[in-house]
């Protein structure tokens, strides 16, 4: 027999409180377990998402988080517009004067480049337009570079891939501007397919339709980002709806300034003209990443536009927000632990009065103080090492259960045995709760007077 | 094996005075030999057990063991000694209730390095006829089983010497004899020393050696020393 199976024998005798104690430790670790995977899975989501394929976010002056929540994340209210031609302004090369002639409309300075066209060099900006829904689903107006030019994935590997159809055009003979894609989580929730049209409503999920249908021509393959829960249909289509064209009057673009421009293409469907759009965000990517600050810095001066660093963005959001959430809800559980580890105490410091005379006995037999002392402390790590295991299998029971659930909606598999790294410094952080408990109660036994109590 | 020279033990009283409870000039006890020791309650003849296992520290005096002076000795060491040299019997027998029969013998190996012997475990419950009881817990033992696990127990660790205080003072008469033997027998066998506590006139008449604490020790039991 060694110390452990006495140890073991002790917790037997004590029998239900044993269970208890053991049971509350699982309790608190599997709590623990259970903030960790979420935690992970959270920052997991947010991490593979940073990397958006672009540098900044421009848009209307306001929050930048905001602006980061609403483009990257389809989350948050909807935030103010900025006129099409700040969107211009970001085209490379004769991008702006080609793009102008395209639409046509009134706009000032129809011929220059755009402002900020020379840190552009190879990169892209992207409109997006927000503010429509596809059933629960928020709807992006967009160009088909969207699909073209952006990468997702942790370094920005992926390309957008189709598991149906192909992506929206700006224009086909066939649908016209009208065409659409939706990600796969839109499909398989709204139970549509290539082939199939919808309506978007305005502002919220239960707003009036738009009469205008869109035909789906593509389903995303599944991403694990956000675009998974969006439908994504065409600019010009977004702006040939109802209520989609400007209401009110420009002030950063007087009209007195601005010329019309007529339309090169002249055999397609009218377009809205340049004076009655609006973008709600531009997705950019400078030619050289070390642009960015800089044209973030000039963006800053204008009067009515921001520029949002969705890595600095989501790096703030977790700071300030995820983590310290996470942090609480953590130390909520490690207090649940603690109090297990108390009711360890409790329910051994109680049966010590009991126990001197089997101390007494087994001194009596030659253990030595601090061997007494050691099987007090084992009951006590043994206790919360078994209800910390059945913690763990438990926490990582219902991960694995939610597992199809969290994959649905963040693209992240969590397996049986996905260990966050923190969860290696559970079992140190038991051991000294399991020490902290049983020392107390170790220590009584440690000064049992072996002759008081025989006789006792 | 047992040296007992000029040992003294008194207890503090509440007053801060010292109550004189021993002291005896000599006594030893041959290796084998079965000694019984008898004497007035209060007497001090548990204190003496105690001191000779090393449980109690005296004032003074020395204690060999095998020749060695466990008076010299630190706690651990005393416990060590213990462990090795000495068994244990009790009046209240004193098995662990949580566990089994077999693992009470065994607890009594566990404590001394290393030497975990299952089957001398299994051998001396069957010595003392309790192999059909091995894996019974105390309470669901009868009270002459208990102690003759307790006997098993306490020769479990191959001791020189054997400590028994009162071992049949709480068992029905016609137990008493059995259990008496089976120590007697078990030490015999073994060549293990005995010194035996007791009151019974009847146990004590067998031993060759009988010891009367009143004799050996200098210290008069006062009218108050009643326990
Ligand atoms: N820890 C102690 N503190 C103070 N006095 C004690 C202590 N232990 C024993 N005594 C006293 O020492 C005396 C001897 O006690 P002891 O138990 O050795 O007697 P005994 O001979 O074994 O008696 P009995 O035959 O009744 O068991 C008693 O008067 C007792 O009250
Ligand atoms: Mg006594």
């Amino acid at each position: 027999m060694n110390l452990f199976h006495i140890a073991w024998r002790n917790i037997q005798q004590r029998g239900l409180a044993s269970v208890l104690t053991m049971l509350s430790m699982a309790l608190g670790v599997a709590l623990v377990v259970l903030v960790l995977s979420i935690g992970w899975v959270v920052s997991e989501s947010f991490s593979r998402n940073s990397n958006v394929g672009y540098n900044l976010i421009v848009g209307a002056k306001g929050g930048a988080l905001q602006l980061t929540l609403n483009t990257v994340f389809y989350l948050s209210k909807p935030i103010e517009v900025l006129p099409y031609e700040d969107y211009l302004e970001f085209l490379p090369g004769n991008g702006r004067a080609e793009e102008i002639q395209k639409i046509g409309g009134r706009i000032a300075e129809p011929e220059r480049k755009g402002l900020y066209s020379l840190y552009m060099g190879d990169g892209f900006a992207i409109p997006v337009c927000l503010g429509d829904y596809f059933g629960r689903f928020r709807v992006v107006g967009t160009k088909p570079e969207f699909f073209e030019l952006l990468r997702y994935g942790e370094s920005g590997e992926f390309e957008y891939e189709f598991a149906q159809g192909r992506n929206f055009q700006e224009y086909s003979e066939e649908n016209g501007y009208f065409e659409a894609v939706v990600g796969h989580q839109v499909a398989r929730a709204m139970q549509v397919g290539v082939g199939d049209s919808f309506q978007t409503t305005h502002g919220d999920p239960e707003g009036d339709g738009h009469g205008q249908p869109f035909k789906i021509v593509g389903i995303l393959a599944p991403t694990g980002t956000p675009n998974d829960r969006a439908a994504f249909i065409n600019l010009e289509g977004f702006y040939l709806m109802e209520g989609h064209a400007r209401a009110f009057e420009d002030l950063t673009n007087p009209d007195e300034l601005k010329e019309d421009v007529d339309r090169v293409v002249k055999q397609q469907p009218s377009r809205l003209p340049l004076e009655k759009r609006d973008v709600t965000a531009v997705l950019v990517r400078p030619g050289s990443g070390l642009f960015a600050m800089q044209m973030q810095q000039a963006i800053k001066k204008r009067p009515n536009a921001q520029a949002a660093s969705p890595i600095e963005e989501i790096g703030n959001l977790f700071s300030n927000f995820v983590d310290p959430v996470k942090y609480a809800l953590l130390a909520l559980t490690a207090v649940v632990c603690v109090v297990s580890a108390v009711s360890i105490l409790v329910s051994i410091y109680n049966s010590m009065n009991e126990r001197k005379r089997d101390i007494a006995v087994m001194r009596a037999l030659g253990a030595r103080r601090d061997v007494v002392l050691i099987v007090i402390l084992l009951e006590s790590v043994l206790i919360a090492l078994g209800g910390g295991f059945l913690g763990w299998l438990v926490g990582h029971g219902v991960g694995t259960a939610c597992s199809s659930l969290v994959e649905d909606r963040t693209g992240i598999q969590i397996g049986f045995f996905t260990m966050t790294l923190y969860e290696w410094y559970i079992i140190p952080g038991l051991m000294l709760l399991a020490v902290l408990a049983g020392i107390i109660p170790a220590i009584v036994a440690y000064q049992t007077n072996v002759s008081d109590g025989l006789s006792g | 094996m047992l040296k007992i020279t000029d040992l003294k033990k008194s207890f503090a009283l509440p007053d801060r005075s010292r109550l004189p409870i021993l002291d005896v000039p000599e006594l030893q006890v041959g290796n084998g030999e079965q000694v019984v020791l008898i004497g007035e309650s209060g007497g001090g003849k548990t204190t003496l057990l105690n001191c000779i296992s090393g449980i109690m520290v005296p004032d003074s005096g020395q204690i060999e063991i095998d020749g060695i002076s466990i008076g010299k000795l630190s706690e651990a060491g005393r416990d060590r000694v213990r462990a090795a040299k000495i068994g244990f019997v009790f009046q209240t027998f004193n098995l662990l209730p949580g566990f089994t029969a077999l693992e009470n013998v065994r607890l009594g190996m566990t404590f001394a390095n290393g030497k975990h012997d299952r089957d001398r475990a299994v051998d001396l419950l069957s010595r003392v006829g309790l192999q059909e009881r091995m894996h019974h817990k105390p309470a669901a033992l009868s009270v002459g089983q208990q102690q003759r696990v307790a006997v098993a127990r306490a020769l479990a660790n191959r001791p020189t010497l054997l400590l028994a205080d009162e071992p049949t003072a709480n068992i029905d008469p016609s137990n008493q004899q059995k259990i008496i033997d089976l120590i007697r027998n078990c030490c015999a066998e073994e060549n293990v020393a005995i010194l035996m506590v007791t009151h019974s006139m009847h146990v004590a008449e067998q031993f060759d050696r009988v010891e009367k604490l009143e004799a050996i020790n200098r210290v008069v039991a006062s009218p108050s020393s009643t326990a």
